[in-house]
C-alpha cells in the first residue's frame, strides 16, 4: 500500500492478509486513474451527460417563512438514480472496467445502493451481483424487482441478522474468493483503506458545486452545511471541500430512531465505542465483549451499526460536530418539504432537513444553511402511506 | 520451550506432522464445549485452535459461522471462553493452545488486556483473522509482551516482502491457507504450495501449518507430503456438532494419516 488511509487513529486495512492483494490493486488503480485526465474526462462526461450534473441549489421559498434562516437544497435528488450514489457508482465501475474486471459485487441494504450498483453494471457491461439481508429482500420487493430488470442478480443473505451489516460481511467473504476477476463495489465512505478515501474523493463534487453554488447567490460561504449519516458518503463528499473554510460549521445528522436512550437508533457517533468492524477501525455500536448491535431507524440508509472513520476523526478534532434526529422529526420534516415545497426527500435526507428545521427556528439573526438532499422519497412511499395513514387512522 | 517448540521437536522425532483441531469455544454451549475440546485431544490432536465468537466473522465459511451464532446464540461471553481455556489448560498441560478470533474483541477489551487475560488462561498463541500484515505490529508487541506466540497468514498469493515480514513479526507457526477464500471444507484441496513453503523456509518463519479446507485422512496426507509441518480441521470438525465420538474417530482417522513417509523426514527436519 502506498498510504495507511488513516485519519487521525481511524481507518486502516483490517482485513484477512488473503484480501491485501485486492485492496494494493484498487489503491493503485484509484491513484492512477486521479492522475490521469483520460479518466477524468470519462467520468466528467457521464457525469454531465448520464447522471445530470450539475445538480442544482435550491433556496427553500417557503419552509423557513418566518425565521431569519436562508435554507438551500443540494439536489442530489434530482441525479439520475435518484441519489447521490450514482456520482460514485458510475466512478467506480468505470475503475472496475480499468482494472480489466468483468464483474461487480455489492451489499445492499433496502436496495438503494443494490440499484446504483446494476444501474453501472448496465451502462459497463459488467456481470452483477447484489448481496442483500433475506430479511430486507422480502421487505424490499420492488428494488428487488428494479435490480433485476437492470440485469443484476440479488443474492439473499441468511446469515447472522440477515440484514445490511450480514450482506457486507457476504459481499467481504465473495471477494475474498473472487477478486482476480470481481470488484467489490463498497456503497460508501467505509470498509477498510482505500473505500474511505476513494468514496469521500468520487462524492466530494457534491461540496464542490454547493460551495460554488452559494458563493454565487450569497455572495459569501454558509454558516452551517448539514448532511445525513449512516455510512458517511453523502456527508463526507458535501464536507469535504468545506473543511478549511473554518467558520463554515459541518454538522452531520445521526438516525435518533426511537430515541438515543434506548437501543432502537443508528447513531454510532453519537452512541458508539471504538471498534473495528468492516475492514475499518471506527466507531461501532457494540456490547462491552466487542459484539456488534443491531441498529435501528426507518430509514434504511442510516440502519447502520458502524461510521465511515473520517466521520470519527472529524469528530474527535471537533471539526465536524454530530447531532441525532429521531424517526418522529425526520418523519414530521419529510411531510413538511412535501408541504411548503413540492419535494419529497428521502427518509434519510429527511433526517438533515429536520436538524436545518431546527437551527432555523433557533435563529435570532440572518443565517444561511445548506442542506444535502442526498435522494428523493419515491422508495420510501410504501412505508410512509403504512406510518402516515397508520396514524391517521 | 514453547509448547510449540517442544511438540514440534516431539512429533520429528516420532516422524510425524502436527494435527491441529478448530472447534469454536462454546459451541453450542459452554459444557458440551468443554467435552469436545476432550474429545479431541482424546481423538489425537496435536494442538488446538479455538475461536473466540464475533459477531461478524468475514473470514469464516458457512460452517464456523453457524457455530459462532450458536456460542453468541447461547450467550457465551469472552470471559466463558477464557475460563474454557483455563480448565483444558489444566487437564491437558503440554497441548498448545491457540486463539483465533476477530480484532474488535481486541479492541473492546483492549488489545493489552485481551492478550494478557489470554496469556494468563494458559493460551499459547494468538491469531487475529482481519489483522493483516500491514496492521499487525502492534499486535504482535502486546502479543509478545503477554508471552503469547504471535501467528500469522499467508497464503500461496502472498507477496515474498509479506513473508519477511511474517518471519519477522510472528512465532509458533504459520497458518498456511490452502487457498482464496474463506474457511470450508473443499473436496480437492489445491496445492500450489512448495514455492510458499520454501519462501517461508528461506525467510525464516516459524512452521507451516496448513489450513482451510482439510476434512479427510487423504488430504491431510497430502498437505504434510507437499511439505507442512502439520495440518488444522476445522469445518470438517465442527460440522460433527455435538457428536463426541464421531468428532473423536474422525480425528483418530486423520491424526494416524500424519505419519511421515522417509523421504519427507529430512524436508521437516529443517521446521523442527
Amino acid at each position: 500500500m502506498k498510504h495507511d488511509g488513516r485519519f487521525g487513529r481511524y481507518g486502516g486495512c483490517y482485513v484477512p492478509e488473503i484480501l491485501v492483494p485486492a485492496l494494493e490493486q484498487l489503491e493503485a488503480a484509484f491513484l492512477e486513474a486521479e492522475e490521469d485526465p483520460q479518466f477524468g474526462a470519462e467520468l466528467q462526461e457521464l457525469l454531465a451527460t448520464y447522471a445530470g450534473r450539475p445538480t442544482p441549489l435550491t433556496r427553500c421559498r417557503n419552509l423557513a417563512a418566518g425565521t431569519p434562516a436562508r435554507i438551500y437544497l443540494k439536489r442530489e435528488d434530482l441525479l439520475h438514480g435518484g441519489a447521490h450514489k450514482t456520482n460514485q457508482v458510475l466512478a467506480q465501475g468505470l475503475l472496475a472496467k480499468r482494472m480489466g474486471k468483468r464483474r461487480l459485487i455489492a451489499e445492499t441494504g433496502a436496495g438503494q445502493h443494490g440499484v446504483a450498483t446494476a444501474l453501472a453494471g448496465a451502462l459497463f457491461g459488467l456481470e452483477t451481483e447484489i448481496y442483500m439481508g433475506a430479511d430486507d429482500v422480502e421487505r424490499q420487493q420492488l428494488n428487488v424487482f428494479r435490480m433485476e430488470l437492470m440485469g443484476a442478480r440479488v443474492i439473499p443473505v441468511t446469515g447472522g441478522g440477515r440484514t445490511l451489516k450480514d450482506a457486507v460481511n457476504e459481499a467481504l467473504r465473495d471477494w475474498t474468493a473472487s477478486f482476480p476477476e470481481t470488484h467489490y463495489l463498497l456503497g460508501t465512505a467505509a470498509g477498510p483503506h482505500p473505500f474511505p478515501t476513494m468514496v469521500r474523493q468520487f462524492q466530494r463534487v457534491i461540496g464542490r458545486e454547493a460551495r460554488a453554488q452559494t458563493l454565487e447567490v450569497e455572495g459569501r460561504l454558509p454558516d452551517s452545511v448539514v448532511a445525513c449519516v449512516g455510512g458517511g458518503s453523502n456527508a463526507i463528499g458535501m464536507f469535504s471541500d468545506f473543511v478549511p473554510d473554518e467558520d463554515v460549521a459541518l454538522i452531520g445528522v445521526e438516525a435518533a430512531g426511537k430515541g438515543l436512550n434506548g437501543h432502537e437508533h443508528g447513531a454510532t457517533i453519537l452512541r458508539g465505542s471504538h471498534g473495528i468492524l468492516h475492514g475499518t477501525e471506527t466507531l461501532v455500536l457494540q456490547d462491552s465483549d466487542g459484539q456488534v448491535a443491531d441498529s435501528w431507524s426507518i430509514s434504511a440508509g442510516l440502519d447502520y451499526p458502524a461510521v465511515g472513520p473520517e466521520h470519527a476523526h472529524l469528530k474527535e478534532t471537533g471539526r465536524a460536530s454530530y447531532v441525532g434526529v429521531e424517526d418522529g422529526d425526520a418523519l414530521a420534516a419529510f411531510q413538511a418539504l412535501a408541504q411548503t415545497e413540492g419535494i419529497i426527500p428521502a427518509f434519510e435526507s429527511a433526517h438533515a432537513l429536520a436538524h436545518a428545521l431546527e437551527l432555523a427556528e433557533a435563529a435570532t439573526e440572518e443565517t444561511v444553511i445548506v442542506v444535502n438532499l442526498s435522494g428523493r422519497g419515491d422508495k420510501d412511499m410504501a412505508q410512509a402511506v403504512k406510518l402516515l395513514k397508520g396514524a391517521e387512522a | 520451550m514453547s509448547r510449540y517448540e517442544e511438540m514440534f521437536l516431539r512429533l520429528h522425532q516420532r516422524a510425524e506432522g502436527a494435527f491441529g483441531g478448530f472447534l469454536m469455544l462454546g459451541d453450542p454451549d459452554v459444557a458440551t464445549s468443554a467435552a469436545l475440546l476432550d474429545a479431541l485431544v482424546e481423538g489425537g490432536a496435536d494442538m488446538m485452535e479455538v475461536g473466540i465468537a464475533f459477531s461478524d466473522p468475514v473470514a469464516d465459511g458457512p460452517v464456523i459461522q453457524a457455530a459462532a451464532e450458536r456460542a453468541l446464540g447461547a450467550g457465551v461471553r469472552v470471559d466463558d471462553c477464557f475460563g474454557l481455556i483455563a480448565q483444558f489448560r489444566a487437564k491437558h498441560p503440554a497441548v498448545p493452545v491457540g486463539i483465533l478470533t476477530y480484532a474488535n474483541l481486541l479492541a473492546a477489551r483492549g488489545r493489552e488486556r485481551f492478550m494478557t487475560d489470554a496469556a494468563a488462561a494458559g493460551a499459547d498463541s494468538i491469531l487475529v483473522a482481519d489483522v493483516p500484515s500491514l496492521e499487525a505490529e502492534p499486535y504482535a508487541a502486546a502479543a509478545r509482551a503477554a508471552g503469547l506466540d504471535y501467528v500469522m497468514i499467508a497464503a500461496p498469493n502472498t507477496p515474498e516482502p509479506v513473508i519477511r515480514r511474517i518471519a519477522e513479526l510472528s512465532s509458533g507457526y504459520t497458518y498456511c491457507v490452502a487457498r482464496a477464500g474463506v474457511t470450508g471444507t473443499r473436496d480437492r484441496l489445491a496445492l500450489d504450495h512448495d514455492q510458499l513453503f520454501g519462501l517461508l523456509r528461506e525467510a525464516g518463519a516459524p512452521p507451516p501449518v496448513l489450513g482451510f479446507g482439510i476434512s479427510t485422512p487423504d488430504q491431510v496426507g497430502e498437505a504434510l507430503a507437499s511439505g507442512a509441518a502439520g495440518v488444522i480441521a476445522g469445518s470438517a470438525l465442527v460440522r460433527l456438532g455435538a457428536d463426541a465420538d464421531g468428532l473423536r474417530e474422525l480425528v483418530l482417522a486423520m491424526k494416524a494419516a500424519t505419519a511421515l513417509p522417509g523421504s519427507q523426514e529430512e524436508q521437516h527436519g529443517r521446521f523442527a
